[in-house]
């Protein structure tokens, strides 16, 4: 009742009304076992949450949490560095251009062979995407800002070290939160990616399990797994925005 | 108080100041008035030590100055208030850069915000509050620091006429209840007439003339006409450059 009464959970209901609708209309159109209704998958789910499908997810949000945090941890102090210091700028920014198109996922064999066939070679996998985009949004977000704040808190008498906490931090936050949304959708189809070699854990594992064995309800369920995962991520990054940076909002 | 002595000023090879001199005496009111590049900005900006001069110097208090002072207040255009703060965490922020204790900083952030009338308006972010009142906390951030200089860079440009009034009083109000030495960089006559003692006419890179304005400090001064004559001889002195 609560969600009916704010307009922004009005919005996510009225969403998912509509994917449910369409989902629907496609399993009658399809008339197929390949394709379940969200009824079944839904009852299937519920089921399989409580037994064997907690696991996979455990270990997937796991990986792609660890992922998030240490490329947040490397590409903000890198990017909030290139942002601040010219020279740096002009050396790191034109290498990471050069990585930055590059499909990283085609690497997964090596990183396998590099750091093992566990979970830090997908993590790392994950790392090796997201961290270039963390890295350049954070420069930016550090390039925008005004001349005249750092001219208005370095009158304030602010040393170096302040004025990283209360100018150029803060500032780049915004766009932090940004790239990690971005990220969000990346890192899962990379997880799902990296969960097809050599791992019997995930829900990439899961799906394409269910699929060799034809078990297509078992399957949807996993798919719907994966897809909450990335929608409860971003809402949490969402609610951690609103938490930490409670004046963007006031701009609307 | 200041000095300013053979000041030049340059960005690249565009001269912004040429071989100023000024001197502003101890809780005077000097009030710079220019045409846009004249380089009162840049004047400003020097004294405030944000620039470096590329010749001459600069004395506060017969020293040198060669850096940020922390005895001075600086006003920006624009106000400068950082907007991920609230008005109380701006209003702070010079004083825990001091490393002050907290009852200390909590007593005197109180007392600024109450002194200019914003104590209501606390918790609010700076996009949350009017012209005025963001102008207000820059002006509390800059007194709460106690300094014996105070710099401001249209201070009340970005206001509509009725409050840019407002702030003008304000600050004459402030500055009859504690007297310190006071640089307003305007574009506007009327400011420069209400807020000056000295009134400093710039030209392109240089200072055209000084004018002595013996009706500063008069909160009624509008409604009188000495002020508007006053305003005339700027004026005058404004436009002859124009036709030079």
């Amino acid at each position: 009742m609560k969600a009916l009464r704010n307009p922004a959970g009005c919005r996510t209901l009225f969403g998912a009304f509509i994917v449910l609708l369409l989902w629907y209309i496609l399993h009658i159109c399809v008339r197929s076992n390949i394709l379940p209704g969200p009824y079944e998958t839904f009852v299937t789910f519920a089921k399989l949450m409580t037994g064997p499908l907690l696991p996979h997810v455990a270990i997937s949000i796991y990986r792609i949490a660890a992922a998030i945090v240490v490329s947040m941890g490397i590409g903000v102090p890198l990017g909030l560095w290139l942002g601040l210091s010219e020279r740096a700028d002009s050396v790191i920014s034109p290498v990471v251009y050069i990585l930055y198109p590059i499909p990283k996922v085609a690497f997964l064999p090596l990183f396998m062979i590099l750091f093992g066939l566990g979970n830090s070679s997908k993590i790392i996998l994950i790392i090796s995407i997201i961290v270039f985009q963390t890295v350049l949004t954070a420069r930016d977000g550090v390039k925008e800002i005004p001349g005249e704040l750092y001219a208005s808190v370095r009158t304030l008498g602010l040393n170096r070290w302040q004025i990283y906490k209360h100018l150029v931090f803060p500032a780049a936050l915004p766009k932090i939160f940004s790239a990690l949304r971005v990220s969000i959708g990346v890192s899962i189809a990379t997880l799902f990616f990296g969960e097809n070699f050599a791992t019997t854990y995930g829900v990439g594992y899961f799906i394409m399990n269910c699929w060799v064995m034809a078990d297509y309800e078992q399957m949807f369920a996993g798919i719907l797994a994966m897809s909450l995962m990335g929608i409860f991520i971003f809402k949490a990054i969402d609610l951690l925005e609103r938490k930490v940076c409670p004046w963007i909002c006031l701009h609307n | 108080m200041i000095s300013v002595r053979n000041l030049s000023v340059n960005y690249g090879n565009e001269i912004a100041l040429k071989n100023i001199g000024l001197d502003i005496p101890k809780n005077k009111t000097c009030a710079i008035i220019g045409p846009s590049g004249c380089g009162k900005t840049t004047l400003l900006y020097t004294m405030a030590g944000l620039l470096a001069p590329s010749d001459g110097k600069i004395l506060i208090n017969g020293e040198e100055r060669t850096s940020i002072r922390k005895e001075t207040g600086v006003i920006l255009q624009n106000t400068g208030l950082l907007p991920w703060k609230t008005a109380w965490d701006n209003v702070s922020l010079g004083l825990e850069a001091r490393k002050l204790n907290k009852n200390e900083i909590n007593r005197k952030v109180a007392s600024a915000l109450e002194e200019l009338g914003i104590g209501e308006h606390k918790n609010k972010f700076p996009a949350q509050l009017s012209g005025g009142q963001k102008q207000r906390v820059a002006i509390a951030r800059a007194l709460v620091l106690e300094p014996d200089l105070l710099l401001m860079d249209e201070a009340s440009s970005a206001l509509d006429a009725i409050n840019r009034e407002h702030i003008q009083n304000l600050i004459l109000k402030l500055y009859k209840k504690n007297p310190i030495t006071m640089v307003t960089v305007t574009h506007s006559i009327e400011e420069a007439v209400f807020l000056g003692q000295e009134i400093v006419v710039m030209k392109r890179a240089s200072i055209k003339h000084i004018i002595d304005n013996p009706y500063f400090g008069d909160k009624d001064i509008r409604y009188r006409q000495d002020y508007y004559n006053m305003c005339l001889e700027v004026r005058k002195w404004l436009d002859g450059e124009e036709e030079e």
